[in-house]
C-alpha cells in the first residue's frame, strides 16, 4: 500500500490533518452527506435480509415439523452456506447476480437460515408431550393447536434466533461493500484505503452501537411476546 | 444470465488449474495465517475459559462475550487494528484473535461451568483434589462441547482471514479483493478454493469432536453443523 | 346462563382394539353399559388396556371391530373433533397450557364452539368457584405460579368448560401428594352431586374406585373384562381369584369402609359403654376405634338426638 494520505478537506481541522483516531467536528460535518445514509442503508440491507431469511426458516421449519425427511436436507444446505466464508460467498454469487444488492442480500439471507431454522424447530418441539395430548382431546384441530398453542409456545426460542440472526447480519452486511457500496462497510472501506482513522471509528462504532441496540430492542420484544415467562422468573 | 455465468465458471475453472502454483501458495498461507490465531485464540480462551467454569465464577461476561463477539463486525475490528497497528501479520493475527477467543471463551466456560454437577460431588466425595476433579471428570465432560467452540472460532477465523487481505494479511484474500489484476474468474476460483478450505476445516474438526466425545455421552451434534448455540 | 346439559349413556358393544405386531389385543371385546350419571371406574394392572378402553370413547384410539355408543349414537358416526368437542377430558399430567391464563385455559372449549365473551367469561367464573379456586384471586395467574392441586382443580374446569354430557379421567389425581390426592377425590365426589355428569374414571389403585366409583370394571392384561359391578358386590363376591386378588386380602375390611354409622340402624345404647364417634364414621374405622380401646362397641348419636350403640356382632352380621 501506498503512503497514507490525509484526504484535503480545504479547511482542514487540526485534529483531522494530524489523523488522530476520532475527531468530532469531521462527525459532526459528515454525519448527513455520509455517515448517516450508511446507516440507513445497513439498516435496510439488515431488515430485507432478516425477513425473508425469517419467512423462509419458519417455512421449512413448520414443514419439517410436520414431515421428518424436510429437517435433514434443509439443515445441510443451510449449514453450508453459514461455513463459506462471506466474501468468497459473495464473489460465487456475482458472475449470476451481478455487483448487485441482490447478490449482497441472497447470502446475507442465506445465512441467517441456519440459526433461524434450528431455532424455530427446537421451539416447536419443545412444547410438552401434555400440552399436545390435552389439546388433542379437547377437540382442537392440527391447525388450531398449531397457531395457538405451539407456534406461541415457540416464540422464545424464536425470537432467541431473530437476536443472533439480526446481530450476525448487521456484522455480516459490512463485508457487503466489497462487492457493491452500500451500508456503513462503504465508509470503512473507502477510509482504510485512505487510512483515514476517524472515519473508521466512527462507521465501526455505528455498526456495533446498531448490533448492541438491536439485540436490546429483541430481548424486550421477547419480555413482552412473553408474559407467562415473566411469573417463572420472578417465581 | 445463467449462461454467462456458467461460462465466468467455466472460465474459473481454467484459472484453478493455470494459477494452481499461485493458488496453493495463497491458500497455504491462508492455512499458516489461520492455525497462528487458531492457537493463539485457544490458548488464551481454553485456560481462561476452563477456569471461570470451573470456579463457576463470571457466568455473565464468559456467557456474554460469545454475543459481543457476534455483533464485531469483521472488517470493523480488521479495520480498527489497521488504524492502531498498522499493516502487516501482526495487526491480523491480532484482529483474528479478538474475533476468535469469544466463542473458544464461552464454550469452554459453559462446557465446565455445565458439568454434572452429581458427578463432581461424587467425585469430590471420593477424595480428589479439585485438580484432579478438573483433569479426570469435568475435563473429559466438557470436551465435546468445548470443542465445537474450536470448531466455531476456526471457521471464524478462516472466514475473517479472508477478509484480512486488506490489511496485508495475505492469503486467499488477496485474490479475493483484487478484481483489477484476477478479473471475475480468478475472484470465482479463489472464492472456491476458499470454501473449501472452510468447509473442509468444519467437517475435519467435526470429526476430531465425534471421536472425542465419550462413549458413554449422548451427543446429539452431528459432525457437520457448526454450533450456533441459542441463547436465550 | 345456558341450560343444563343432561348426562349420557355410555354402551360399549363388543369394542375391541389391536395393535398391528401385536398378538394379544389391548381390548378385548369389551361389553359393558354405563348409565347416565354414573361415575365409572376403569381398574387393573399397568397394560391392562384401561387408559385404550377409555380413549376409545373420544377416539383417541380407534377401534378395530365393535362399537362405541354415546347417548346411542356410535362414536364412527361423527367427526372426531366434533366429538372431542362434546367430551370432558382430564389426564394425569394436566396439561394446561402454559402460555394462557387460568381464564383463558377454561375457556378453551367454550370459545371453539363460538360462546360470546360475557358468556365464556361468566361460564369461567362459575367454574371456578364451582372447583373451590375464588375466581378474582385464580382467573389472571398462570400454570407455573400454581400448584400440583391447583393446577389439576383448573384441569377439572377447563374439562367441564362446555358443559359436556360425559367426562373423561386419566388418573387424573396420580401426580399428587397422598392429602391432596384425598382432597381432590374428596371435591370430585360433591361436584359430581352438583353436576351428575356421566363419568369414566380410570385408576390403577383400587381403593381410589371403591370411594369414587358408582360401578367399577376390572380390566386384567390383555384387556378382558373380569368383572363389572358395584364397589359392594364386587368387594362381596369377587368374580374369580385374579379379581379376588386385585380387590386385597383385606376386602372384608374394604367392605365396611362403605358404610357410615348413620346410615344404619342402630340399637338404643341402653348405657352402652365404648368410645364416641361422630356420625359419619365409616364402619371400618369404627372398628379401628373398638380394637384401639379393646371395647366389644361404639357409641353414636342417632338423627333423632338418642344415643345408640354398634357392636362387633352387628359388624360380623352385616358383613354376612
Amino acid at each position: 500500500m501506498a503512503q497514507p494520505v490525509i484526504p484535503d478537506f480545504g479547511e482542514a481541522s487540526e485534529c483531522v490533518s494530524e489523523n488522530r483516531l476520532f475527531c468530532p467536528d469531521w462527525v459532526r460535518d459528515n454525519w448527513d452527506p455520509v455517515l448517516q445514509p450508511a446507516l440507513v442503508q445497513h439498516i435496510q440491507l439488515t431488515l430485507i435480509a432478516v425477513g425473508f431469511g425469517f419467512v423462509i426458516s419458519l417455512g421449512a421449519a413448520l414443514a419439517a415439523h410436520r414431515l421428518r425427511f424436510v429437517e435433514r436436507p434443509f439443515a445441510w444446505v443451510s449449514a453450508v452456506i453459514y461455513t463459506i466464508p462471506s466474501l468468497a460467498l459473495f464473489q460465487l454469487l456475482v458472475p449470476i447476480t451481478g455487483l448487485t444488492v441482490t447478490t449482497v442480500e441472497i447470502a446475507l439471507v442465506g445465512y441467517t437460515l441456519l440459526i433461524l431454522f434450528r431455532n424455530t424447530l427446537a421451539g416447536l418441539r419443545a412444547v410438552p408431550p401434555e400440552v399436545l395430548e390435552a389439546a388433542r382431546g379437547m377437540g382442537l384441530t392440527a391447525g388450531q393447536t398449531l397457531w395457538r398453542v405451539e407456534l406461541p409456545l415457540a416464540v422464545p426460542a424464536i425470537i432467541a434466533g431473530l437476536r443472533i440472526a439480526v446481530v450476525s447480519t448487521i456484522a455480516l452486511a459490512t463485508v457487503a461493500a466489497f462487492v457493491v457500496s452500500r451500508g456503513l462497510g462503504g465508509p470503512i472501506l473507502g477510509a482504510l484505503r485512505l487510512d483515514f482513522r476517524t472515519e473508521i471509528i466512527a462507521a465501526g462504532a455505528l455498526a456495533v452501537g446498531l448490533a448492541v441496540l438491536a439485540d436490546v430492542l429483541l430481548v424486550l420484544m421477547q419480555r413482552l411476546a412473553t408474559p407467562w415467562a415473566a411469573s417463572r422468573r420472578s417465581a | 444470465m445463467i449462461l454467462a455465468a456458467l461460462d465466468v465458471f467455466a472460465n474459473s475453472l481454467d484459472f484453478l488449474v493455470d494459477r494452481r502454483e499461485l493458488l496453493l501458495e495463497k491458500t497455504w498461507e491462508h492455512i499458516e495465517l489461520s492455525l497462528v490465531a487458531l492457537a493463539i485464540s485457544i490458548l488464551i480462551g481454553v485456560p481462561l475459559g476452563v477456569a471461570l467454569g470451573h470456579l463457576h465464577r463470571g457466568s455473565f461476561l464468559a456467557v456474554n462475550i460469545a454475543n459481543i463477539g457476534r455483533a464485531l463486525p469483521t472488517l470493523v475490528v480488521i479495520a480498527v487494528g489497521f488504524t492502531v497497528l498498522g499493516i502487516g501479520f501482526t495487526n491480523v493475527i491480532f484482529a483474528l484473535v479478538v474475533l476468535g477467543v469469544p466463542p473458544i471463551l464461552t464454550n469452554a466456560y459453559v462446557a465446565v461451568d455445565e458439568v454434572d454437577r452429581d458427578a463432581v460431588e461424587a467425585a469430590r466425595g471420593m477424595g480428589m483434589t479439585p485438580i484432579q476433579v478438573l483433569r479426570r471428570v469435568e475435563l473429559p465432560l466438557a470436551l465435546p462441547l468445548l470443542f465445537a467452540g474450536i470448531r466455531t472460532a476456526a471457521v471464524f477465523i478462516v472466514a475473517t482471514a479472508t477478509i484480512a487481505a486488506i490489511a496485508g494479511g495475505g492469503g486467499l484474500g488477496d485474490i479475493l479483493v483484487n478484481q483489477a489484476a484476477y478479473r471475475v474468474e480468478g475472484l470465482v476460483a479463489a472464492a472456491l478454493c476458499v470454501s473449501v478450505l472452510a468447509l473442509a476445516a468444519d467437517a475435519g474438526l467435526g470429526l476430531l469432536q465425534r471421536l472425542l466425545t465419550p462413549a458413554g455421552l449422548k451427543q446429539q451434534v452431528s459432525s457437520f453443523e457448526p454450533d450456533v448455540r441459542p441463547v436465550v | 346462563m345456558r341450560e343444563r346439559r343432561q348426562a349420557v349413556e355410555i354402551v360399549f358393544d363388543h369394542a375391541t382394539k389391536r395393535y398391528p405386531g401385536r398378538a394379544a389385543p389391548a381390548v378385548d371385546d369389551l361389553t359393558m353399559t354405563i348409565p347416565a350419571g354414573e361415575v365409572c371406574c376403569l381398574v387393573g394392572p399397568s397394560g391392562g388396556g384401561k387408559t385404550t378402553a377409555m380413549k376409545l370413547v373420544n377416539r383417541l384410539v380407534e377401534l378395530t371391530s365393535g362399537d362405541v355408543r354415546v347417548d346411542g349414537q356410535s362414536v364412527r358416526s361423527l367427526d372426531e373433533t366434533t366429538l372431542r368437542r362434546r367430551i370432558g377430558y382430564v389426564i394425569q399430567q394436566v396439561g394446561l397450557f402454559p402460555h394462557m391464563t387460568v381464564a383463558e385455559n377454561v375457556a378453551t372449549v367454550p370459545k371453539l364452539l363460538g360462546w360470546s365473551k360475557r358468556e365464556a367469561q361468566e361460564r369461567t367464573d362459575e367454574l371456578l368457584d364451582l372447583v373451590d379456586l375464588p375466581a378474582r384471586d385464580y382467573r389472571s395467574r398462570y400454570a407455573s405460579q400454581l400448584s400440583g392441586g391447583e393446577r389439576q382443580r383448573v384441569g377439572l374446569a377447563r374439562a367441564l368448560a362446555a358443559d359436556p354430557p360425559l367426562m373423561l379421567m386419566d388418573e387424573p389425581f396420580g401426580a399428587l401428594d397422598p392429602i391432596t390426592r384425598t382432597r381432590l377425590q374428596n371435591e370430585l365426589l360433591r361436584i359430581q352431586e352438583e353436576v351428575r355428569k356421566t363419568i369414566i374414571f380410570v385408576t390403577h389403585d383400587i381403593d381410589e374406585a371403591i370411594l369414587i366409583g358408582d360401578r367399577i370394571a376390572i380390566l386384567r392384561e390383555g384387556g378382558v373384562l373380569a368383572q363389572y359391578d358395584t364397589p359392594e358386590r364386587i368387594l362381596a363376591e369377587p368374580a374369580d381369584d385374579f379379581v379376588a386378588r386385585f380387590v386385597g386380602a383385606d376386602r372384608g375390611l374394604k367392605r365396611l369402609s362403605l358404610t357410615r354409622l348413620d346410615e344404619l340402624d342402630l340399637e338404643p345404647a341402653n348405657g352402652a359403654a365404648g368410645p364416641l364417634l361422630e356420625g359419619e364414621t365409616t364402619l371400618r374405622d369404627a372398628l379401628s376405634a373398638m380394637l384401639n380401646d379393646g371395647a366389644r362397641s361404639v357409641v353414636v348419636d342417632g338423627r333423632d338426638g338418642t344415643r345408640r350403640v354398634l357392636t362387633l356382632d352387628r359388624i360380623t352380621e352385616l358383613l354376612r
